[in-house]
């Protein structure tokens, strides 16, 4: 630019030390710098500090109040010959895989009815979206009333509807329904996160195709096939990444539904690692447990950066 | 095509295929509250029927969450953590994501890549390590230590949401008024900011309900009544045992999402906005 903005704010002689202070602030190698400079400061001593003590956590046998020795990798190899640790390393991808095929097929299918056009539409959305903002450990009570296993809500419909035989599963007190729960109540707080960002991704596609495919005689099976999930890829590759990390690592619905039981039958690795590091005091354990989460974050970072950011971009 | 002569029927049959979505997604909300409003006498009788109320409604749950435990205490706990925490990580998140959308300088992309990480980072990961800085900066078992954490998971998410914002805001305008002789940081606070305010909105709504939902952190760095927050205080101080008050725990957890309902119902496009703009980034 010809006209520099300096020379416009200080006309003539020597700018003051305020004014010099302000001059050399107003230049973008410093100035930037300075601005990030509280952010850079959270991350760096409230996350990466954290994450450093949480490798020397689970290289040592760190106990609560007591002083601790490093002694390697230890901690995970107990961990990997021990059957809770299994059982949950085995949960963890069973919820996440069964809790996501959930929601992207369902999501999808929400997505393209909402897409549609509909009286009360903002009411509709308004609807739909409510799982997701309302504080997870709370709804949750609220399912976890609905499965109790004296006054079950779920079971009364379900004899009422004659689908089930008195008196019903015992919802958290048997293995496979109890992650059967969790499974549901994760779906149900996840399901309006995928169903509004794929709509969004709907929204996106351009009508022309729809016309040309139509014209051209397609149905509304084959559009759907060859224009709409081709067109929707980006968008679900990145909530299904997102989601992936998210739900592996969920702690509140398995807390406040099962505690991780019966038997360490829905136990995930958030929630595992709580028991094994506060309740027994066993860090350095409970902090190799968080750290398996680590290889998977990682594995998602890499492909978010790789792959999806560069489309943006 | 029988369909598109009969629009009508088209469309209501679409409306009967949102009927189970809506219900699934409804459903839990409408049996906390109706079993909040019920009395003990109708709630644990296995006879009646659980989807309706038939022996009269009543608050009495509700007078004794507030009057017989320390429900207040920990909603004012709740709202003082949220509202610190929110104003702390909408500040340094916009001012890190106009630097890192607008400015040049050594380091920016790294930088950029590194609060984009960090927001990947889920809070189950480090809760562990941070109980001990919490008990080590002398915050153990201290509200305090929450409006410390937070940010670690509100900035990011701040700063990710407002850099896509900054950039749609055109250049030209700053430039125009640097030109004029104002400095970066008067062109961001007179003309940017203002342009930007759907984004801060939806920055601090978004601070809001993520803090207010916050669950693991509150559980591990809080433990004494004084010090709780809503979410770990109905979950925890409500169940004694074996007996569970049913009606005051689901009071409790209706009364504990009430803030942020109503901040739904007011700023609904908001949320819709912020949620795809967010994720997709």
């Amino acid at each position: 630019m010809a006209v520099r903005a300096d020379e416009l704010t200080v006309p003539r002689g020597r700018p003051g030390v305020v004014g010099q202070v302000r001059l050399w602030l107003d230049r973008e190698p410093v100035l930037g710098p300075v601005l990030v400079t509280p952010a850079l400061l959270l991350l760096v001593l409230l996350v990466a500090y954290p994450f450093v003590i949480a490798l020397y956590f689970a290289m040592s046998n760190a106990f609560i109040g007591r002083p601790s020795e490093f002694i390697g990798f230890r901690n995970f190899i107990k961990l990997w010959d021990s059957d809770v640790f299994r059982q949950t390393f085995q949960n963890a991808f069973v919820f996440t895989g069964i809790a996501l095929a959930f929601k992207i097929v369902l999501g999808i299918c929400l997505a393209l009815l909402l897409n549609e056009t509909l009286w009360f539409k903002r009411m509709i959305r308004g609807a739909v979206l409510l799982p997701w903002v309302i504080p997870t450990a709370l709804s949750t009570l609220g399912w976890w009333w609905m499965f109790n296993s004296l006054y079950s809500v779920v079971n009364w419909t379900g004899i009422a509807l004659g689908i089930m035989t008195p008196p019903g599963p015992n919802w958290l007190g048997q293995a496979y329904y109890a992650m059967a729960a969790v499974i549901t109540v994760n779906v149900w707080r996840g399901l309006p996160f995928f169903a509004i960002t794929i709509l969004a991704g709907l929204v996106a596609i351009p009508k022309e195709l729809y016309e040309a495919a139509e014209a051209d005689g397609a149905n509304a099976n084959a559009r759907f096939w060859y224009i709409t999930l081709p067109l929707l890829k980006p968008v679900l590759a990145v909530i299904t990444l997102f989601s992936t990390i998210f739900t592996f690592s969920d702690f509140n619905i398995v807390y406040v539904l099962t505690k991780g039981g019966p038997i360490n039958s829905t136990h995930l690795f958030a929630t595992l690692s709580r028991q094994i590091g506060i309740d027994t005091g066993r860090l350095g354990e409970g902090a190799a447990i968080s750290l398996y989460l680590f290889p998977l974050l990682a594995f998602v970072v890499w492909v978010q950066l790789r792959f999806v950011r560069k489309q943006v971009y | 095509m029988a369909v598109a002569r009969r629009p009508l029927l088209s469309k209501t049959v679409k409306h009967l295929l949102l009927v189970p979505f809506l219900v699934f997604a409804l459903f839990p909300f409408y049996h906390m509250t109706l079993t909040s409003l019920k009395q003990d006498r109708e709630l644990y009788d296995r006879h009646a029927v659980p989807l309706v109320i038939k022996q009269g409604p009543t608050l009495e749950h509700y007078t004794k969450l507030i009057w017989e435990t320390e429900f207040l205490t920990w909603t004012k706990n709740s709202l003082l953590v949220t509202a610190l925490s929110t104003a702390i990580s909408v500040v340094i998140g916009t001012i890190a994501a106009y630097a890192i959308a607008r400015l040049k300088f050594f380091g920016v992309a790294a930088f950029g890549t590194g609060i984009f990480v960090t927001y990947l980072v889920p809070t189950s990961l480090l809760f562990l390590p941070l109980a001990q800085i919490v008990n080590w900066v002398g915050l153990g078992d201290s509200k305090w230590a929450l409006v410390l954490t937070y940010p670690t998971f509100l900035v990011p998410f701040c700063t990710w949401l407002l850099i896509g914002y900054f950039r749609t805001v055109p250049k030209e305008i700053e430039e125009c008024a640097m030109v004029d002789g104002a400095t970066r940081l008067k062109a961001l606070w007179s003309i940017v900011l203002p342009i930007a305010v759907p984004g801060l909105i939806c920055a601090a709504l978004f601070a809001f309900t993520l803090s207010w939902n916050e669950f693991i952190y509150a559980l591990t760095f809080t433990s004494s009544s004084e010090q709780i927050t809503a979410s770990v205080g109905v979950t925890s101080e409500l169940i004694r045992g074996d007996i569970y008050f049913w009606g005051s725990l689901m009071a409790g957890a209706v009364l504990g999402s009430v803030p942020i309902v109503i901040l739904y119902v007011f700023f609904l496009d908001y949320y819709v906005s912020g949620l795809t703009q967010g994720a997709i980034k």
